[in-house]
């Protein structure tokens, strides 16, 4: 059982761009309604890849810096980054198996 | 061979407050129900941060919460929903095939619910930058222009609601409209003027959205004297009207003018046992209303036309 894990600015170099599996960053916030029609899709995500993908939650209230570092200026956003680099970039709601072909093609 | 279709009473296809209320209808009427949803459950109003003219919440709802709620209350009936998209209806005698993405389901009556989209003005810029500063929603991305100057295109509710959102966060907010006064309601035209922070361009379009990693100006034009000029903005929101979600439709059910979809004050479209309700509607007010009354509506009338 694998669950997201949410992250402070501080924490995004290892978390993130240290890590040694792709990781999926969630941007979000708690005032966006379509993010909340995110989180239990990257929830479920989460557990379906455990060990192989990590996932971070970033609050864009809380972490400005990161979101306006990676060109954020919609959310939900989720950036798929792999060896510390962006390689993927979603913007707005997504189903799960649109984002499954994403997360294969980053593995 | 081709694995054959599962059979439902009722298939709805969409699933925002139309969608939801039918499923909420048919499935209290005991009648197998199946709604397929491309995105997420709760359509367009999952955007809204509070709903302050649906009846019953007099001090306003957030647009999740409201339609979670009502996805709740459709699946303690029985509502089962899909996410897939459909591609197509297939009309066979007394039953209607739903085509999708995941497969085809058989149904003896369908309610097309699947709304409307925001309307791209589809100039140059808007789709490379879209997500980069350029918006769809101010309810969504304002924050991220905070203290930046925006542009907000039309100048219809939608318009002027994006335009009082971004006050919140803008240094400056410039409407721009194509005609010389707003289709908005009075009472959002007369909140409109009274904000220092918003400014008018009357008689103008955009030609182009122009930047580099993200939006930095706008190429505008006076449609009355061809005057050019550019504006500098970090965001462009654009609220220049809706699109319904209906190309599968064509040359299946009668649409009107702008694509939406005709329909009688029972719902019924143009093929016996297909039925349409919400934004998709034609003359639908678009509002959350309007859309939970049209649900009821088609799924009454569903039920009548599957139980004679």
């Amino acid at each position: 059982m694998s669950k997201p894990v949410e992250i402070e600015e501080a924490a995004f170099n290892e978390a993130v761009l240290q890590a040694k599996t792709p990781v999926l960053v969630d941007f979000w916030a708690p005032w966006c309604g379509p993010c909340r029609m995110v989180a239990p899709v990257v929830e479920e995500l989460a557990e379906d890849y455990d060990g192989r993908v990590s996932f971070v939650k970033v609050n864009v209230d809380d972490s400005p810096r990161i979101a306006t570092q990676y060109d954020v200026m919609s959310i939900p956003t989720l950036i798929v980054f792999k060896d510390g680099q962006p390689v993927d970039t979603i913007i707005g709601f997504r189903p799960k198996d649109e984002l499954k072909k994403i997360l294969e093609t980053a593995l | 061979m081709a694995k054959s279709p599962k059979n439902y009473d009722i298939v709805i296809i969409g699933g925002g407050p139309a969608g939801l209320s039918a499923g909420i209808y048919t499935s209290r009427a005991r009648l197998s129900s199946l709604l397929v949803e491309k995105a997420a459950l709760g359509g367009q109003i999952i955007n809204a941060r509070s709903v302050e003219n649906y009846p019953g919440f007099a001090e306003g709802i957030g647009g999740i919460d409201l339609t979670q709620s009502m996805h709740r209350q459709a699946g303690k009936f029985g509502l089962e929903t899909l996410t897939a998209e459909v591609t197509g209806i297939e009309i066979n005698g007394e039953r209607k095939l739903v085509k999708t993405s995941k497969g085809d389901f058989s149904a003896k009556a369908v309610i097309i619910t699947g709304g409307s989209e925001r309307q791209k003005l589809g100039i140059p810029g808007e789709a490379e930058f879209t997500g980069r500063g350029v918006s769809y929603c101010a309810t969504c991305d304002g924050a991220f222009f905070r203290d930046k100057p925006v542009a907000v295109v039309g100048g219809g509710n939608a318009a002027i609601t994006e335009a009082l959102e971004l006050t919140k966060f803008a240094s400056k907010i410039t409407v721009i409209h194509r005609r010389d006064e707003l289709r908005a309601t009075r009472i959002l035209q007369e909140k409109a003027f009274a904000e220092p922070g918003i400014e008018i361009l009357w008689d103008t379009v955009v030609d182009e959205i122009l930047g580099e990693n993200s939006v930095n100006q706008i190429k505008v034009r006076n449609v009355k004297t061809g005057q050019e000029s550019f504006l500098d903005v970090s965001g462009v929101f654009m609220a220049v009207g809706f699109k319904p979600n209906t190309d599968y439709l064509r040359g299946i059910l009668a649409l009107d003018a702008i694509g939406a979809i005709v329909a009688t004050g029972r719902m019924e479209t143009s093929v016996p046992g297909i039925f349409a309700a919400g934004d998709i509607r034609s003359n639908s007010i678009r509002q959350v209303i309007a859309a939970a009354g049209d649900g009821a509506i088609a799924a009454v009338n569903a039920e009548k036309y599957i139980t004679g």
